[in-house]
């Protein structure tokens, strides 16, 4: 099924508007659709009237042009009969906000919907779902702007079953510096699922990667996410839930036992390159370098920091992740000393973590960045930075993205996210470098690297 | 599909699982050959397989009711000669549901479970993993989507956390991956065929050497 006509819409339907009450989800949708997006926005009612004094229409056949996207969120009995109203308007396709299907025992009412959409070709999201952000055209989300923070637009493309889970990790991202293509919320995912919603960004051009929060796939579905995956050029991220086994169900095989669920989603999942991030912070970092950072084999880090604790942290972390901390030889250690600052030259440690101190300032930064980037035996560095240290200047952003940029080999830096320092971290961020708030999010970031670069 | 192996499954679906003589023979019918065996109903028949087996040999009990031997000291290791296949065979007899012995040649090596399970999401899938009854204590395993061919099979088998000690640890000589990811691809290859009709498979232990993997135990769940 084409959705094309979902996500790009020059214009929506919104049906289900109330002429009384104002917090009415499709109110809020229609108000933001209608004053902040681009698609042409039109409001339904079968009671007709006006709404601010803007027509409100009987019928989606009413409106006097075919509008692409229709959002239905109207009582579940009455979707399966709008649903044809609007095949027959000539509708590309449709978003069921609505609860009230499987979710609440209305099988039935779903399988309608599975059915007319099947029949017909005309896609639908939902039901029970948020719908889709999908900027500059349309967001269905149906929370007030001003609830929200400005959502960044970027790369990377979120699909997940759960609506919450969605909005808080676009706002996550969103923080992160990282700008989202489009987000979609599937809901019961009557019709359209995660494999749908995979194969549909994995050719999107305006998304990069591609991030799903995923409970569970329906039955045999894991088996067509794992083939889509053989061709992906894109990194795709997945955090799941429901990693517990359930109850003690009586298994009589050890095989049966052993390979629960989840274990036979992980594995299977790792195996068709996919990328598992265990958390919420690992699904952050890696939705972050990999909108950053082009694919590299990344095996050897190289740690430059102004601290020898954060040094200290962050080599443990990569340790245990499987990276190697490699020596720097003693001839390289002796190049670099003389070409640091006098007052650097006599404290500093360069080993790996190469110790610069807090003496250390932009320069110093920046020649010991490029110093290593020029090493066969780094892949990454990784720079911590403090941004308290006085020699520490607003334009260290540009300038070692600068250099990551000329030698094609990744720079993933951590400084703390405090407001105070944005003026730092935006240096990086707008010129492609990520950042992470804490040390251990960087080193996941050089993790998801190695990974995907496997 | 192999319409003889889909006869031996559904004769044994009331029971919900195969026995291990039957499950041997299909596993034989997809190429995947087990140790030369004996299946003897009396004691006489059983003296006679041990000839052609040889002593010391293996004795496990054959019956629908018992699907853990062990746990009912249904397998005896090591029996040396007649006197003791005797006496084993004599209290084997005794056991739940007996439907004869089964006569085994000793194995000795590494011991991997190769397994299949037909899951939910994905379908049929095989699992690798360091095996014998510690498999569920070190839960070191590796799954795949089946079929899979040799070289995915060996890079499974090299992803174990326990790999090294296949490899020649500390002096032992290193089994045979070639042999044992040929088993893995082509054990895939069947479940594939027989998704749908098969609910779990073990087969644990499988005895790995220098020189080769042996299927010394098979279980099939429908």
């Amino acid at each position: 099924m084409n959705l094309k006509k979902i996500f790009d819409p020059k214009s929506v339907a919104v049906v289900g508007v109330s002429l009384t009450n104002p917090f009415n989800p499709a109110n809020i949708i229609y108000h933001k659709n209608n004053l902040r997006y681009k698609a042409r926005t039109y409001c339904v009612n079968p009671g007709g009237g006006t709404l601010y004094g803007d027509t409100v229409y009987k019928a989606v056949g009413d409106i006097p042009e075919k509008v692409d996207l229709v959002v239905l969120s109207i009582r579940a009995e009455l979707v399966p009969a709008v649903m044809e109203e609007c095949i027959a308007a000539g509708a590309g396709g449709a978003i069921i906000i609505s609860g009230g299907f499987a979710e609440s025992g209305r099988s039935d009412l779903q399988e309608r919907v599975r059915e007319i959409s099947r029949a017909n070709k005309f896609p639908v999201i939902g039901p029970n779902c948020l719908g889709i952000f999908s900027p500059p055209g349309v967001d269905t989300f149906f929370l007030p702007h001003e609830r929200l923070i400005d959502l960044r637009e970027g790369s990377v493309a979120l699909v997940s079953q759960s609506g919450g889970i969605l909005v808080d990790q676009t706002i996550k991202l969103t923080q992160e510096g990282v700008g989202i293509s489009r987000a979609v919320s599937i809901g019961n995912k009557a019709v359209i699922d995660e494999v749908d919603m995979l194969e549909f960004f994995l050719k999107d051009r305006k998304t990069n990667v591609v991030g799903l929060y995923i409970e569970g796939f329906s039955e045999g579905r894991g088996r067509d996410f794992i083939s889509l995956m053989k061709n992906a050029k894109k990194p795709v991220v997945v955090l799941k839930s429901g990693k517990t086994p359930g109850g003690s169900r009586a298994v009589s095989s050890h095989t049966a036992s052993i390979a629960g669920d989840y274990k036979v989603f992980s594995e299977v999942l790792r195996a068709g390159s996919a990328i598992e991030a265990r958390n919420e912070m690992e699904f952050v970092s890696y939705c972050e370098v990999f909108s950053c950072c082009s694919r590299k084999k990344v095996k050897n880090v190289c740690i430059i920091t102004a601290s020898g604790g954060h040094g200290a942290i962050a080599a443990d972390g990569c340790f245990h992740g499987g990276l190697a901390v490699t020596e720097v030889p003693d001839e390289d250690a002796a190049l670099l000393r003389p070409m640091l600052s006098k007052s650097v030259q006599g404290i500093c440690s360069l080993g790996n973590p190469v110790d610069l101190t807090g003496s250390a300032g932009d320069f110093d930064f920046q020649t010991a960045v490029k110093f290593f980037l020029e090493k066969h035996y780094v892949d990454c560095i990784l720079l911590l930075l403090l941004p308290y240290l006085p020699g520490i200047t607003s334009d260290i952003g540009a300038r070692i993205a600068q250099l990551a940029r000329e030698s094609g080999k990744p720079v993933i830096t951590y400084m703390p996210h405090i407001d105070k320092y944005g003026i730092f971290i935006d240096g990086f961020e707008s010129n492609g470098v990520p950042v992470a708030h804490s040390v251990e999010g960087a080193v996941y970031m050089a993790l998801g690297l190695a990974r995907r670069g496997k | 599909m192999k319409e003889e192996a889909k006869t031996i499954l559904d004769r044994w679906r009331d029971t919900g699982w195969v026995i291990e003589p039957e499950a041997r023979k299909v596993l034989k019918l997809y190429g995947l050959h087990t140790a030369p065996y004996r299946w003897a109903m009396t004691e006489e028949e059983a003296l006679k397989g041990a000839g052609k087996i040889g002593y010391p040999l293996v004795a496990k009990i054959v019956s629908a009711d018992i699907i853990h031997k062990s746990d009912v000291g249904g397998v005896v290791v090591g029996v040396r000669d007649d006197t003791e296949l005797r006496a084993v065979f004599t209290r084997l007899s005794s056991l739940e549901g007996f439907q004869g012995v089964l006569l085994d040649e000793m194995q000795s090596g590494f011991e991997l479970i190769i397994g299949s399970s037909d899951d939910p999401q994905f379908g049929p899938v095989v699992l690798i993993g360091i095996g014998g009854t510690s498999v569920e204590i070190y839960q070191d395993v590796a799954i795949r989507m089946a079929p899979i061919t040799v070289k995915e099979a060996k890079e499974a088998l090299l992803s174990l956390h326990g790999s090294r000690l296949m490899q020649g640890y500390r002096g032992k000589p290193a089994i045979n991956m070639g042999s044992i990811a040929k088993l893995v691809a082509k054990f895939s290859e069947m479940v594939y065929d027989l998704r749908g009709q098969i609910s779990s498979i073990d087969l644990n232990p499988v005895m790995c050497s220098s020189r080769k993997a042996v299927i010394a135990d098979a279980r099939i769940i429908l």
